[in-house]
């Protein structure tokens, strides 16, 4: 009887196996993109995919990009790579690309004319290693966003502000009427990338470059830095009742008019839309704080390992290909709530936070994010400090800063 | 008594022997062999992936002045000297109490050896819900009529690694219950008999006579207690994930985060080399006292 059945499967396999070149070529892409919308999103690359002849094998990894990422760089060095994968274009896929696990995209982008059509340059700039390309970015995410609830400042009796420094001075009278002035979750990403966000804004762009990508840890010890830990001491004061962990429950403070402001990216908005709420109406979004109106360019991308398979080494070529579609760009970004990566595309269906993003990109006030500058290990040390910094109401802002430029100094 | 005709050694038992192999191989190779690898390259820059070009002593001058592993390790003291006290007090004076030939001994053993069968994931998140001020513990005592009740430890970095210290007592205590009550069984009535015709209160019989008595079993429960404290990390991950701040973090988390999130494998690796010493810290005296001793006697 075993016997049986096992011959019944052999001959299932050889079966299939002769069906298989008829078939279209199976491409497996790997992903941390789960939450609602964003599979919304996924669906829409899929579908474009498929359309080319291919089969989009979906690989979605539940968790957040620090749970998928070491499962992705697991398989490609283990010797079982998938035909695509997500990174945030940067420094995450820097030593795969250096090992020479992933495929140079150069041929393709050439022929696609990416130089042209990607904006803003420091994009493709990401993806470049050595002259060569190596990633497809798909969209672009930028962190520095104030989204604020115009109930709580209405509860509270003072106007919307309009920027840091008047959201700052408005903390007392949020906190009499009973409000958590500054929603920031216990996740330590999310108060090291305030940080960050304060950096650019208080401190302005050539601090924030100053820092992180010349990595001066002189200046990072001096007199402009510490108007910013004056900044994060404010923000740490304001965010010291907040009891929650992830980013979306902090929202969720937000939408609900506990808590006045956050501090996140503009992946935050999709959250606000779940909610039914407008922009303008129910809550206001202050791009750079409402200091410096700059948007950084980080963001998500693509990335192929290098296969022996022609096959599939040809559906990689579709596959990158179909990413930067005018068509695809539109659908898969507004699903998803980011900025398309061309900027010669439509966005009618745009909501008033995205076209102020939008026009801060058409102006091309953009900067590099950490994610393109920093490495993985000073990003740890980074969220390490300022969670404890946080968490810390004893910790001072001098231990603090010091700290800060003993990381600044020996980042690579 | 097999000395006596003294066949060649190595033959003896040959099935068992041939048997055996894989698994020396196994824990050469895998065991031994990955150790040694870990702390060879413990001594490198290695970042994502593994290359050996050496820095000397680096990834263990970092270690040693980062605030978050001097956190991890005094959290760990405390963490260890909590477990290992009261585990092993409440334990035993669970086994005794039940060894005094009580009524449903069987369901009370059960009930007591019940959240043993519980992972420390799910151990974990009970407790987070039974320590959240909003609706655990303390929620309960205030809606009782105790306005100014206040029992928060996962919120306060000062006492947030006692409030996993209860979850870690509440998981691990029926185990040391029932391996004490076993030890306490081993003991000849013979024993208390005496002791009774001698007039020694019982007290002072377990103390004096029971618990020297059951030494093996004491020494055994130590190591499994202590390599469970210095596991500890699925249940930090669970409860807190290392916060508020880094106020509940600890050595294996360290490892962890450094070596997958950080990228950084030199450094992970350096980590677990420090939690591999301390390990053979608490192995070599057992094994002295369990190897070394049997010789003298």
């Amino acid at each position: 009887m075993r016997y049986r059945l096992m011959t019944a499967a052999l001959a299932a396999t050889a079966a299939l196996q002769l069906a298989g070149p008829a078939a279209a070529t199976d491409l497996e892409v790997t992903h941390w993109w789960t939450s609602g919308g964003e599979a919304a999103a996924v669906a829409e690359l899929a579908k474009a995919f498929d359309a080319t002849g291919n089969h989009w094998v979906d690989g979605a990894i539940a968790g957040s990009g620090g749970t998928a990422r070491p499962i992705m760089i697991s398989r490609i060095t283990g010797g079982d790579p998938m035909g695509a994968t997500q990174f945030n274009h940067g420094r995450q896929a820097e030593e795969l690309v250096q090992a020479g696990l992933m495929r140079d995209l150069t041929d393709i982008a050439t022929k696609g004319k990416w130089t042209e059509v990607v904006r803003p340059k420091s994009l493709l700039d990401s993806c470049t290693i050595d002259g060569k390309i190596y990633c497809v970015p798909v969209n672009i995410h930028s962190w520095q966003w104030l989204w604020l609830s115009n109930a709580a400042f209405e509860k509270a009796g003072v106007p919307v502000p309009k920027n840091w420094n008047e959201y700052v001075a408005a903390a007392p009278a949020l906190e009499k009427a009973g409000i958590i002035p500054l929603a920031v979750g216990g996740q330590p990403w999310q108060s090291s990338g305030a940080f960050d966000v304060l950096l650019a804004a208080v401190g302005g762009t050539d601090a924030f470059l100053k820092v992180y990508k010349d990595k001066d840890a002189t200046f990072a010890a001096g007199p402009e830095v510490a108007k910013v830990f004056k900044a994060a001491d404010d923000a740490r004061k304001m965010a010291k009742n907040t009891n929650v962990q992830d980013w979306n429950q902090a929202t969720n403070l937000v939408i609900t008019g506990k808590a006045g402001g956050q501090i996140m990216g503009d992946w935050a908005q999709g959250e606000f839309q779940v909610a039914g709420q407008t922009a303008g109406k129910d809550y206001t979004c202050l791009p750079g704080l409402g200091l410096n109106e700059v948007i950084a360019t980080g963001g998500d991308a693509f990335y192929f390992p290098l296969l022996k398979d022609a096959d599939k080494a040809k559906a990689q070529e579709a596959l990158a290909e179909t990413l930067l579609d005018p068509k695809t760009q539109v659908a898969f970004n507004l699903k998803k709530g980011s900025l398309p990566v061309r900027g010669d595309v439509d966005l009618q269906a745009a909501n008033d936070c995205m076209k102020k993003g939008l026009d801060i990109l058409a102006k091309g006030s953009v900067m590099p994010w950490t994610d393109q500058l920093l490495s993985q290990d000073t990003q740890k040390q980074k969220e390490d400090l300022f969670s404890e910094f946080f968490a810390k109401p004893d910790m001072t802002v001098e231990e603090a800063q010091k700290r800060f430029a003993d990381i600044v100094g020996s980042a690579d | 008594m097999s000395k006596s005709e003294r066949p060649n050694q190595l033959f003896r038992n040959l099935n068992a022997k041939v048997a055996s192999i894989p698994m020396i191989l196994t824990a050469l190779v895998v065991f031994v062999g990955g150790t040694a690898w870990t702390v060879l390259y413990s001594f490198t820059n290695s970042k994502l992936l593994p290359r050996l070009n050496f820095v000397g002593l680096d990834q263990y001058y970092r270690l040693w002045s980062t605030p978050r592993w001097l956190v991890s390790i005094e959290n760990l003291l405390i963490y260890g000297v909590l477990s290992l006290v009261f585990s092993l007090v409440i334990g035993f004076v669970l086994a005794a109490l039940l060894d005094q030939k009580i009524r449903f001994e069987d369901t009370f053993r059960t009930i007591f050896l019940y959240p043993f069968a519980l992972s420390f994931i799910v151990t974990g998140l009970v407790w987070q819900w039974l320590l959240n001020p909003d609706f655990g513990i303390q929620h309960v005592v205030r809606s009782l009529g105790w306005e100014s009740f206040s029992f928060n430890p996962l919120y306060d970095s000062s006492i947030v690694i006692y409030g996993i210290s209860i979850a870690a007592l509440w998981q691990g205590t029926g185990l040391i219950m029932c391996l004490m009550l076993a030890g306490l069984r081993g003991i000849d009535e013979d024993i208390w008999k005496a002791a009774r015709v001698d007039g020694i209160p019982m007290w002072k019989t377990y103390l004096f006579i029971i618990i020297p008595m059951m030494r093996p079993v004491f020494i055994t429960t130590l190591v499994i207690i202590a390599s469970g404290i210095v596991k500890v990390y699925d249940l930090v991950v669970a409860q807190t994930s290392g916060g508020p701040g880094i106020a509940s973090e600890v050595p294996a988390k360290y490892v962890y985060d450094y070596m997958f999130f950080a990228q950084n494998l030199g450094q992970g690796f350096a980590a677990s080399t420090m939690m591999l010493l301390s390990v053979m810290i608490v192995i070599v005296p057992w094994a002295y006292l369990e190897f070394g001793g049997r010789k003298r006697v």
